[in-house]
Protein backbone atom coordinates (compact mmCIF):
# COMPACT_ATOMS: atom_id res chain seq x y z
CA UNK A 1 0.00 0.00 0.00
CA UNK A 2 1.21 3.54 -0.53
CA UNK A 3 -0.03 6.76 0.60
CA UNK A 4 -0.30 10.04 -1.25
CA UNK A 5 -0.70 13.51 0.25
CA UNK A 6 -2.84 15.69 -2.19
CA UNK A 7 -4.26 19.39 -2.11
CA UNK A 8 -7.55 19.32 -4.45
CA UNK A 9 -8.11 22.90 -5.92
CA UNK A 10 -11.62 23.20 -7.09
CA UNK A 11 -13.81 25.96 -8.75
CA UNK A 12 -17.95 27.21 -8.21
CA UNK A 13 -18.78 24.15 -10.83
CA UNK A 14 -17.36 21.10 -8.43
CA UNK A 15 -18.12 22.86 -5.17
CA UNK A 16 -21.60 20.64 -5.22
CA UNK A 17 -19.68 17.51 -6.52
CA UNK A 18 -19.39 14.13 -4.65
CA UNK A 19 -15.98 13.67 -5.81
CA UNK A 20 -14.33 12.28 -3.08
CA UNK A 21 -17.55 10.11 -2.54
CA UNK A 22 -16.59 9.40 -6.67
CA UNK A 23 -13.28 8.75 -6.02
CA UNK A 24 -13.82 5.98 -3.15
CA UNK A 25 -16.81 4.31 -5.04
CA UNK A 26 -14.89 3.44 -8.65
CA UNK A 27 -11.32 2.70 -6.94
CA UNK A 28 -9.79 1.11 -4.48
CA UNK A 29 -9.11 3.84 -2.50
CA UNK A 30 -8.90 5.11 1.19
CA UNK A 31 -9.40 9.29 1.44
CA UNK A 32 -8.86 10.95 4.98
CA UNK A 33 -9.62 14.32 4.73
CA UNK A 34 -7.54 16.53 6.96
CA UNK A 35 -8.05 20.24 6.01
CA UNK A 36 -10.36 22.20 3.85
CA UNK A 37 -11.82 25.74 2.82
CA UNK A 38 -14.90 25.35 0.97
CA UNK A 39 -16.72 28.31 -0.26
CA UNK A 40 -19.92 29.01 -2.80
CA UNK A 41 -16.99 29.66 -5.64
CA UNK A 42 -14.22 27.72 -4.86
CA UNK A 43 -12.95 25.18 -2.24
CA UNK A 44 -9.55 23.01 -1.48
CA UNK A 45 -9.71 19.84 0.35
CA UNK A 46 -6.18 18.47 2.10
CA UNK A 47 -6.63 14.41 1.73
CA UNK A 48 -4.99 11.24 2.61
CA UNK A 49 -4.79 8.95 -0.63
CA UNK A 50 -3.87 5.26 0.75
CA UNK A 51 -4.03 2.53 -1.89
CA UNK A 52 -2.20 0.42 -4.31
CA UNK A 53 0.20 2.66 -6.46
CA UNK A 54 -1.56 1.99 -9.84
CA UNK A 55 -4.95 2.98 -7.83
CA UNK A 56 -3.44 6.06 -7.07
CA UNK A 57 -2.48 7.08 -10.44
CA UNK A 58 -5.95 5.87 -11.55
CA UNK A 59 -7.40 8.02 -9.13
CA UNK A 60 -5.50 11.53 -9.10
CA UNK A 61 -5.92 10.64 -13.49
CA UNK A 62 -9.46 10.41 -12.54
CA UNK A 63 -10.04 13.89 -10.42
CA UNK A 64 -7.62 15.43 -13.03
CA UNK A 65 -10.40 14.49 -16.07
CA UNK A 66 -13.25 15.99 -13.57
CA UNK A 67 -11.50 18.61 -13.72
CA UNK A 68 -9.98 18.89 -10.37
CA UNK A 69 -6.36 20.50 -9.99
CA UNK A 70 -4.49 18.31 -7.85
CA UNK A 71 -1.07 19.25 -5.95
CA UNK A 72 1.03 18.24 -3.51
CA UNK A 73 -0.30 18.83 -0.22
CA UNK A 74 2.80 20.57 0.84
CA UNK A 75 3.40 22.87 -2.15
CA UNK A 76 6.26 22.86 -3.94
CA UNK A 77 10.06 24.17 -3.19
CA UNK A 78 11.91 23.09 -6.18
CA UNK A 79 14.51 26.06 -6.99
CA UNK B 1 23.90 23.92 24.57
CA UNK B 2 21.07 21.50 22.94
CA UNK B 3 18.99 24.52 21.51
CA UNK B 4 16.68 22.47 19.24
CA UNK B 5 14.01 21.34 21.94
CA UNK B 6 12.01 20.12 19.02
CA UNK B 7 9.63 21.00 15.81
CA UNK B 8 5.93 21.91 16.22
CA UNK B 9 3.40 22.37 13.17
CA UNK B 10 2.74 25.49 12.41
CA UNK B 11 -1.35 25.60 11.72
CA UNK B 12 -2.33 23.43 14.28
CA UNK B 13 0.12 23.68 16.50
CA UNK B 14 1.20 19.48 17.38
CA UNK B 15 4.45 18.83 18.69
CA UNK B 16 6.88 16.54 17.36
CA UNK B 17 10.41 15.56 18.17
CA UNK B 18 13.15 16.10 16.17
CA UNK B 19 13.40 13.92 13.21
CA UNK B 20 13.53 14.23 9.07
CA UNK B 21 10.37 15.50 8.69
CA UNK B 22 8.25 18.38 6.73
CA UNK B 23 4.46 17.68 7.33
CA UNK B 24 2.05 17.34 10.22
CA UNK B 25 0.55 13.85 10.44
CA UNK B 26 -2.71 15.56 11.32
CA UNK B 27 -3.15 18.42 9.44
CA UNK B 28 -0.36 18.40 6.65
CA UNK B 29 0.96 22.03 8.03
CA UNK B 30 4.55 22.64 7.73
CA UNK B 31 6.67 21.72 10.67
CA UNK B 32 9.06 24.21 12.26
CA UNK B 33 12.41 24.24 14.38
CA UNK B 34 11.08 24.90 17.72
CA UNK B 35 14.29 26.33 19.92
CA UNK B 36 15.04 26.85 23.39
CA UNK B 37 14.77 30.53 23.48
CA UNK B 38 15.52 31.38 27.51
CA UNK B 39 19.59 28.97 26.69
CA UNK B 40 19.77 30.79 23.79
CA UNK B 41 19.10 34.25 25.45
CA UNK B 42 22.17 33.13 28.13
CA UNK B 43 24.29 31.96 25.30
CA UNK B 44 24.12 35.11 22.72
CA UNK B 45 25.38 38.41 22.57
CA UNK B 46 27.09 40.88 20.22
CA UNK B 47 30.27 40.30 21.16
CA UNK B 48 30.26 36.54 20.49
CA UNK B 49 29.03 36.84 17.04
CA UNK B 50 31.36 39.28 16.52
CA UNK B 51 34.32 36.83 17.94
CA UNK B 52 32.76 34.25 15.39
CA UNK B 53 33.56 33.10 12.02
CA UNK B 54 33.74 35.21 8.58
CA UNK B 55 30.84 32.98 7.81
CA UNK B 56 26.88 32.97 8.50
CA UNK B 57 28.03 29.99 11.09
CA UNK B 58 28.62 33.04 13.29
CA UNK B 59 25.41 32.88 14.32
CA UNK B 60 25.37 29.56 14.91
CA UNK B 61 23.29 29.98 18.57
CA UNK B 62 20.57 30.72 16.11
CA UNK B 63 20.52 27.55 13.42
CA UNK B 64 19.58 24.26 14.49
CA UNK B 65 22.83 22.42 14.33
CA UNK B 66 24.09 21.55 17.94
CA UNK B 67 27.57 23.05 18.57
CA UNK B 68 29.48 19.68 18.79
CA UNK B 69 28.79 18.38 15.22
CA UNK B 70 31.23 19.54 12.74
CA UNK B 71 29.58 21.93 9.60
CA UNK B 72 29.86 21.30 6.66
CA UNK B 73 31.17 24.84 5.43
CA UNK B 74 32.38 26.46 2.07
CA UNK B 75 32.71 29.57 3.82
CA UNK B 76 29.17 30.25 2.83
CA UNK B 77 27.46 34.07 4.15
CA UNK B 78 29.03 37.09 5.26
CA UNK B 79 28.39 38.56 1.90
CA UNK B 80 28.66 42.51 1.35
CA UNK B 81 25.83 44.85 2.12
CA UNK B 82 26.57 47.63 -0.15
CA UNK B 83 25.25 50.90 -0.05
CA UNK B 84 24.10 51.61 -3.60
CA UNK B 85 24.59 55.31 -3.94
CA UNK B 86 24.52 55.30 -7.60
CA UNK B 87 21.18 52.99 -7.69
CA UNK B 88 20.22 54.63 -5.42
CA UNK B 89 20.27 58.07 -7.10
CA UNK B 90 18.44 56.75 -9.94
CA UNK B 91 15.78 55.65 -7.54
CA UNK B 92 15.77 58.83 -5.21
CA UNK B 93 16.84 56.40 -2.14
CA UNK B 94 19.78 57.74 -0.09
CA UNK B 95 19.94 54.71 1.67
CA UNK B 96 19.71 51.77 -0.30
CA UNK B 97 21.18 48.85 0.26
CA UNK B 98 22.26 45.94 -1.43
CA UNK B 99 22.51 42.20 -0.36
CA UNK B 100 24.82 41.17 -2.79
CA UNK B 101 24.56 37.27 -1.92
CA UNK B 102 25.72 36.37 -5.54
CA UNK B 103 29.26 36.04 -3.65
CA UNK B 104 28.68 32.79 -1.99
CA UNK B 105 30.31 29.47 -2.89
CA UNK B 106 28.25 28.60 -5.83
CA UNK B 107 27.27 31.99 -6.40
CA UNK B 108 23.90 32.03 -4.88
CA UNK B 109 21.54 32.61 -1.57
CA UNK B 110 21.60 28.63 -1.85
CA UNK B 111 24.89 27.86 0.07
CA UNK B 112 23.50 28.98 3.04
CA UNK B 113 20.27 26.38 3.26
CA UNK B 114 22.52 23.90 1.90
CA UNK B 115 25.21 23.91 4.30
CA UNK B 116 22.49 23.81 7.41
CA UNK B 117 20.72 20.74 5.37
CA UNK B 118 23.41 19.19 5.04
CA UNK B 119 25.37 19.58 8.23
CA UNK B 120 22.00 19.08 10.20
CA UNK B 121 21.71 15.45 7.72
CA UNK B 122 25.17 14.40 8.44
CA UNK B 123 25.12 14.60 11.96
CA UNK B 124 21.82 12.33 12.22
CA UNK B 125 23.23 9.48 9.76
CA UNK B 126 22.17 10.24 6.52
CA UNK B 127 24.76 9.26 4.08
CA UNK B 128 22.56 10.33 0.86
CA UNK B 129 21.46 14.10 0.09
CA UNK B 130 18.96 14.43 -3.05
CA UNK B 131 17.42 17.78 -3.90
CA UNK B 132 15.21 18.49 -6.76
CA UNK B 133 16.25 21.62 -8.53
CA UNK B 134 16.40 24.29 -11.39
CA UNK B 135 19.98 24.88 -10.94
CA UNK B 136 20.63 27.08 -8.07
CA UNK B 137 20.05 24.56 -5.41
CA UNK B 138 21.38 21.58 -7.25
CA UNK B 139 24.76 23.72 -7.32
CA UNK B 140 24.69 24.02 -3.69
CA UNK B 141 24.30 20.54 -2.85
CA UNK B 142 26.43 19.15 -5.64
CA UNK B 143 29.04 21.12 -4.04
CA UNK B 144 28.15 20.60 -0.93
CA UNK B 145 27.94 16.52 -0.51
CA UNK B 146 31.25 16.74 -2.08
CA UNK B 147 32.73 18.92 0.50
CA UNK B 148 30.91 16.64 3.23
CA UNK B 149 32.13 12.94 1.43
CA UNK B 150 28.28 11.81 0.95
CA UNK B 151 26.88 10.79 -2.19
CA UNK B 152 23.94 13.00 -3.69
CA UNK B 153 21.42 13.00 -6.37
CA UNK B 154 20.22 15.94 -8.03
CA UNK B 155 16.90 15.57 -10.18
CA UNK B 156 16.95 18.03 -13.06
CA UNK B 157 14.30 18.22 -15.67
CA UNK B 158 15.64 16.99 -18.89
CA UNK B 159 15.58 20.12 -21.01
CA UNK B 160 17.83 22.52 -18.36
CA UNK B 161 20.39 24.72 -19.79
CA UNK B 162 23.42 22.52 -20.30
CA UNK B 163 25.50 25.05 -18.28
CA UNK B 164 23.74 24.72 -15.61
CA UNK B 165 23.96 20.63 -16.16
CA UNK B 166 28.10 21.44 -16.13
CA UNK B 167 28.23 22.89 -13.20
CA UNK B 168 26.76 20.43 -11.14
CA UNK B 169 27.76 17.43 -12.40
CA UNK B 170 31.38 18.92 -12.27
CA UNK B 171 31.15 18.33 -8.57
CA UNK B 172 30.45 14.69 -9.24
CA UNK B 173 26.76 14.10 -7.94
CA UNK B 174 24.55 11.39 -9.22
CA UNK B 175 22.81 13.77 -12.19
CA UNK B 176 19.11 12.43 -12.85
CA UNK B 177 17.46 14.41 -15.99
CA UNK B 178 13.79 13.50 -15.77
CA UNK B 179 11.53 13.76 -18.94
CA UNK B 180 9.07 16.30 -17.36
CA UNK B 181 8.61 19.40 -16.10
CA UNK B 182 9.67 21.27 -12.74
CA UNK B 183 6.69 20.14 -11.11
CA UNK B 184 7.07 16.48 -12.08
CA UNK B 185 10.50 16.71 -10.37
CA UNK B 186 9.42 17.43 -7.53
CA UNK B 187 6.84 15.03 -7.06
CA UNK B 188 8.73 11.98 -8.09
CA UNK B 189 11.01 13.34 -5.43
CA UNK B 190 8.02 13.04 -3.38
CA UNK B 191 7.31 9.90 -3.76
CA UNK B 192 11.02 9.04 -3.76
CA UNK B 193 11.38 10.33 -0.25
CA UNK B 194 9.06 7.19 1.23
CA UNK B 195 11.17 4.51 -0.20
CA UNK B 196 14.15 5.38 0.30
CA UNK B 197 16.60 6.43 3.30
CA UNK B 198 17.76 10.26 1.99
CA UNK B 199 17.81 13.84 3.16
CA UNK B 200 16.19 15.76 0.23
CA UNK B 201 17.09 19.54 1.33
CA UNK B 202 13.90 20.68 -0.27
CA UNK B 203 11.52 17.94 0.85
CA UNK B 204 12.45 16.20 4.76
CA UNK B 205 14.72 18.29 5.82
CA UNK B 206 13.12 21.34 5.12
CA UNK B 207 12.55 22.90 8.71
CA UNK B 208 16.39 22.57 9.01
CA UNK B 209 17.69 23.46 5.47
CA UNK B 210 15.01 26.70 5.92
CA UNK B 211 16.31 27.59 8.78
CA UNK B 212 19.90 28.78 7.19
CA UNK B 213 17.98 31.61 5.48
CA UNK B 214 17.74 33.92 8.25
CA UNK B 215 21.46 34.46 8.46
CA UNK B 216 20.72 36.68 5.33
CA UNK B 217 18.99 39.27 7.92
CA UNK B 218 21.44 38.63 11.01
CA UNK B 219 24.55 39.48 8.48
CA UNK B 220 22.02 42.75 7.80
CA UNK B 221 21.56 43.71 11.38
CA UNK B 222 25.00 43.14 12.43
CA UNK B 223 26.30 45.38 8.87
CA UNK B 224 23.97 48.15 9.32
CA UNK B 225 25.01 48.69 13.51
CA UNK B 226 22.46 45.81 14.60
CA UNK B 227 19.96 48.58 13.57
CA UNK B 228 17.06 46.95 11.67
CA UNK B 229 16.14 48.72 8.03
CA UNK B 230 13.33 50.48 7.37
CA UNK B 231 12.13 48.16 4.91
CA UNK B 232 13.43 44.72 2.88
CA UNK B 233 13.04 43.42 -0.42
CA UNK B 234 13.26 39.52 -0.61
CA UNK B 235 12.39 37.08 -4.18
CA UNK B 236 9.53 35.01 -3.69
CA UNK B 237 9.64 31.51 -4.69
CA UNK B 238 7.69 28.89 -2.29
CA UNK B 239 7.91 31.93 0.45
CA UNK B 240 9.77 29.46 2.37
CA UNK B 241 12.94 31.98 3.09
CA UNK B 242 10.54 35.21 3.17
CA UNK B 243 8.89 33.04 6.28
CA UNK B 244 12.35 32.62 7.85
CA UNK B 245 13.47 36.24 7.02
CA UNK B 246 10.16 37.44 9.42
CA UNK B 247 11.41 34.73 11.94
CA UNK B 248 14.98 35.80 12.08
CA UNK B 249 13.68 39.68 12.42
CA UNK B 250 11.87 38.40 15.39
CA UNK B 251 14.55 37.05 17.27
CA UNK B 252 17.06 39.69 16.47
CA UNK B 253 14.14 41.92 18.34
CA UNK B 254 13.15 39.07 21.16
CA UNK B 255 16.52 38.80 22.15
CA UNK B 256 17.71 42.42 22.05
CA UNK B 257 20.30 42.10 19.47
CA UNK B 258 18.88 44.42 17.04
CA UNK B 259 17.70 48.02 18.08
CA UNK B 260 14.30 48.98 16.50
CA UNK B 261 10.61 49.32 17.99
CA UNK B 262 9.40 46.48 15.10
CA UNK B 263 10.27 44.32 12.32
CA UNK B 264 10.80 46.00 8.72
CA UNK B 265 8.34 45.88 6.16
CA UNK B 266 8.76 42.86 4.20
CA UNK B 267 8.01 43.08 0.56
CA UNK B 268 7.82 39.81 -1.52
CA UNK B 269 8.63 40.35 -5.71
CA UNK B 270 7.97 38.07 -7.87
CA UNK B 271 7.95 37.79 -11.76
CA UNK B 272 4.67 38.53 -13.27
CA UNK B 273 5.48 35.30 -15.67
CA UNK B 274 5.10 33.06 -12.39
CA UNK B 275 3.13 35.11 -9.74
CA UNK B 276 0.34 33.33 -7.79
CA UNK B 277 1.67 35.24 -4.16
CA UNK B 278 1.34 38.39 -5.78
CA UNK B 279 -2.29 37.86 -7.58
CA UNK B 280 -3.93 36.94 -4.43
CA UNK B 281 -1.97 39.88 -2.48
CA UNK B 282 -3.79 41.79 -5.75
CA UNK B 283 -7.24 40.14 -5.43
CA UNK B 284 -7.22 40.59 -1.49
CA UNK B 285 -7.22 37.02 0.03
CA UNK B 286 -4.39 34.86 0.93
CA UNK B 287 -5.89 31.98 -0.50
CA UNK B 288 -3.24 31.42 -3.34
CA UNK B 289 -4.25 29.45 -6.24
CA UNK B 290 -1.33 27.58 -8.40
CA UNK B 291 -0.57 28.87 -11.79
CA UNK B 292 2.04 27.20 -14.56
CA UNK B 293 5.19 29.12 -14.92
CA UNK B 294 6.68 31.07 -17.60
CA UNK B 295 8.83 33.31 -16.72
CA UNK B 296 12.65 33.80 -17.26
CA UNK B 297 13.40 33.77 -13.55
CA UNK B 298 13.26 30.35 -13.25
CA UNK B 299 15.07 29.68 -10.30
CA UNK B 300 11.90 31.81 -8.37
CA UNK B 301 9.34 29.61 -10.80
CA UNK B 302 7.63 28.01 -8.37
CA UNK B 303 3.64 27.41 -9.61
CA UNK B 304 2.63 25.86 -6.50
CA UNK B 305 4.46 27.68 -3.78
CA UNK B 306 4.62 25.99 -0.34
CA UNK B 307 4.36 29.20 1.96
CA UNK B 308 2.28 31.36 -0.31
CA UNK B 309 -0.31 31.91 2.05
CA UNK B 310 1.98 32.85 5.07
CA UNK B 311 3.81 35.34 2.89
CA UNK B 312 0.99 37.23 2.22
CA UNK B 313 0.03 37.39 5.84
CA UNK B 314 3.96 38.19 6.89
CA UNK B 315 3.75 41.02 4.40
CA UNK B 316 0.33 43.09 5.61
CA UNK B 317 1.49 42.29 8.83
CA UNK B 318 4.38 44.36 9.20
CA UNK B 319 3.59 46.78 6.37
CA UNK B 320 4.99 45.19 3.38
CA UNK B 321 3.78 44.97 -0.28
CA UNK B 322 3.68 41.96 -2.90
CA UNK B 323 4.59 43.51 -6.71
CA UNK B 324 5.62 41.49 -9.43
CA UNK B 325 7.27 42.33 -12.84
CA UNK B 326 7.39 41.53 -16.44
CA UNK B 327 9.53 39.91 -18.09
CA UNK B 328 11.15 43.01 -20.24
CA UNK B 329 11.33 45.16 -16.49
CA UNK B 330 13.44 42.27 -15.04
CA UNK B 331 15.87 42.25 -18.09
CA UNK B 332 16.02 46.21 -17.79
CA UNK B 333 16.60 45.82 -14.17
CA UNK B 334 19.73 43.38 -14.08
CA UNK B 335 21.32 45.91 -16.57
CA UNK B 336 20.23 48.77 -14.29
CA UNK B 337 22.03 47.43 -11.53
CA UNK B 338 25.13 46.06 -12.82
CA UNK B 339 25.14 49.59 -15.02
CA UNK B 340 25.15 51.68 -11.64
CA UNK B 341 26.75 49.52 -9.01
CA UNK B 342 28.96 46.69 -10.90
CA UNK B 343 26.48 43.71 -9.46
CA UNK B 344 25.89 41.53 -12.30
CA UNK B 345 22.36 39.18 -10.67
CA UNK B 346 20.61 36.33 -12.83
CA UNK B 347 16.95 36.69 -13.69
CA UNK B 348 15.85 36.33 -9.73
CA UNK B 349 17.78 39.26 -8.57
CA UNK B 350 16.50 41.32 -11.51
CA UNK B 351 12.91 40.46 -10.05
CA UNK B 352 14.23 41.54 -7.22
CA UNK B 353 15.78 45.31 -8.20
CA UNK B 354 12.59 45.48 -10.82
CA UNK B 355 10.20 45.71 -7.69
CA UNK B 356 12.68 47.89 -5.97
CA UNK B 357 12.31 50.05 -8.77
CA UNK B 358 8.82 49.98 -9.57
CA UNK B 359 7.89 50.81 -5.87
CA UNK B 360 10.37 53.65 -5.87
CA UNK B 361 9.49 54.95 -9.04
CA UNK B 362 5.85 55.34 -7.71
CA UNK B 363 6.58 56.81 -4.61
CA UNK B 364 6.29 54.39 -1.98
CA UNK B 365 9.66 56.30 -0.42
CA UNK B 366 10.06 59.64 1.19
CA UNK B 367 13.84 59.12 -0.04
CA UNK B 368 15.50 58.81 3.33
CA UNK B 369 14.33 55.49 4.57
CA UNK B 370 17.00 52.44 4.91
CA UNK B 371 15.81 49.76 2.54
CA UNK B 372 17.50 46.89 1.61
CA UNK B 373 17.25 44.72 -1.36
CA UNK B 374 18.12 40.72 -1.46
CA UNK B 375 20.27 40.36 -4.37
CA UNK B 376 20.32 36.83 -4.45
CA UNK B 377 22.39 34.71 -7.59
CA UNK B 378 24.93 35.59 -9.89
CA UNK B 379 24.76 37.34 -13.26
CA UNK B 380 26.55 34.26 -15.36
CA UNK B 381 24.12 31.79 -14.29
CA UNK B 382 21.40 33.34 -16.67
CA UNK B 383 23.64 35.65 -19.20
CA UNK B 384 21.56 34.68 -21.76
CA UNK B 385 18.54 36.95 -20.26
CA UNK B 386 20.74 39.88 -21.27
CA UNK B 387 22.09 38.84 -24.54
CA UNK B 388 21.16 40.59 -27.82
CA UNK B 389 19.51 38.81 -30.55
CA UNK B 390 22.53 37.68 -32.04
CA UNK B 391 23.38 35.59 -28.64
CA UNK B 392 26.19 38.33 -27.67
CA UNK B 393 25.86 41.99 -26.87
CA UNK B 394 26.97 45.57 -28.48
CA UNK B 395 29.98 45.97 -29.24
CA UNK B 396 32.64 48.11 -31.61
CA UNK B 397 34.65 45.79 -33.90
CA UNK B 398 37.53 47.22 -35.76
CA UNK B 399 41.11 46.71 -37.40
CA UNK B 400 44.07 46.20 -34.90
CA UNK B 401 44.96 49.73 -36.51
CA UNK B 402 44.35 53.26 -34.63
CA UNK B 403 42.81 54.49 -38.21
CA UNK B 404 39.98 52.07 -37.66
CA UNK B 405 39.89 52.98 -34.19
CA UNK B 406 39.16 56.51 -34.68
CA UNK B 407 36.89 55.84 -37.56
CA UNK B 408 34.34 53.38 -36.07
CA UNK B 409 34.60 54.60 -32.22
CA UNK B 410 33.47 57.75 -30.71
CA UNK B 411 35.42 59.05 -27.88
Amino acid sequence: MARRRVKLIFGRELVTEPVIYQLGKNYEIVSNIRRADVTRDEGWVLLELTGEPDELEKGVAYLESRGIRVEPAEGDLVE
Amino acid sequence: MTRVIGMRCRECGTDYPVQATHVCEMCFGPLDVVYDYDAIKRAISREKIAAGPPSMWRYRDLLPVEDDVPVVTLGEGFTPLVLAERLGAELGLSRLYLKNDTMNPTNSFKDRVVSVAISWARAHGFETIGCASTGNLANAVAAYSARAGLESFVFIPADLEPAKIISTSVFGPNLVAVRGNYDQVNRLCSQLVESYPWAFCNINVRPFYAEGSKTLDFETAEQLGWQVPDEVIIPIASGCQFVKHHRAWGELLDLGLAEGERQPALTGAQALGCAPVYNAWRDGTDQVMPVKPDTIAKSIAIGNPSDGTYVIRMARETGGVVEAVSEQEIVDSIKLLARTEGIFTETAGGVTIGVLAKLARAGRWKGNETIVAYVTGHGLKTADAVAGPDGTAHRFEIDPTLKSFREVVEV
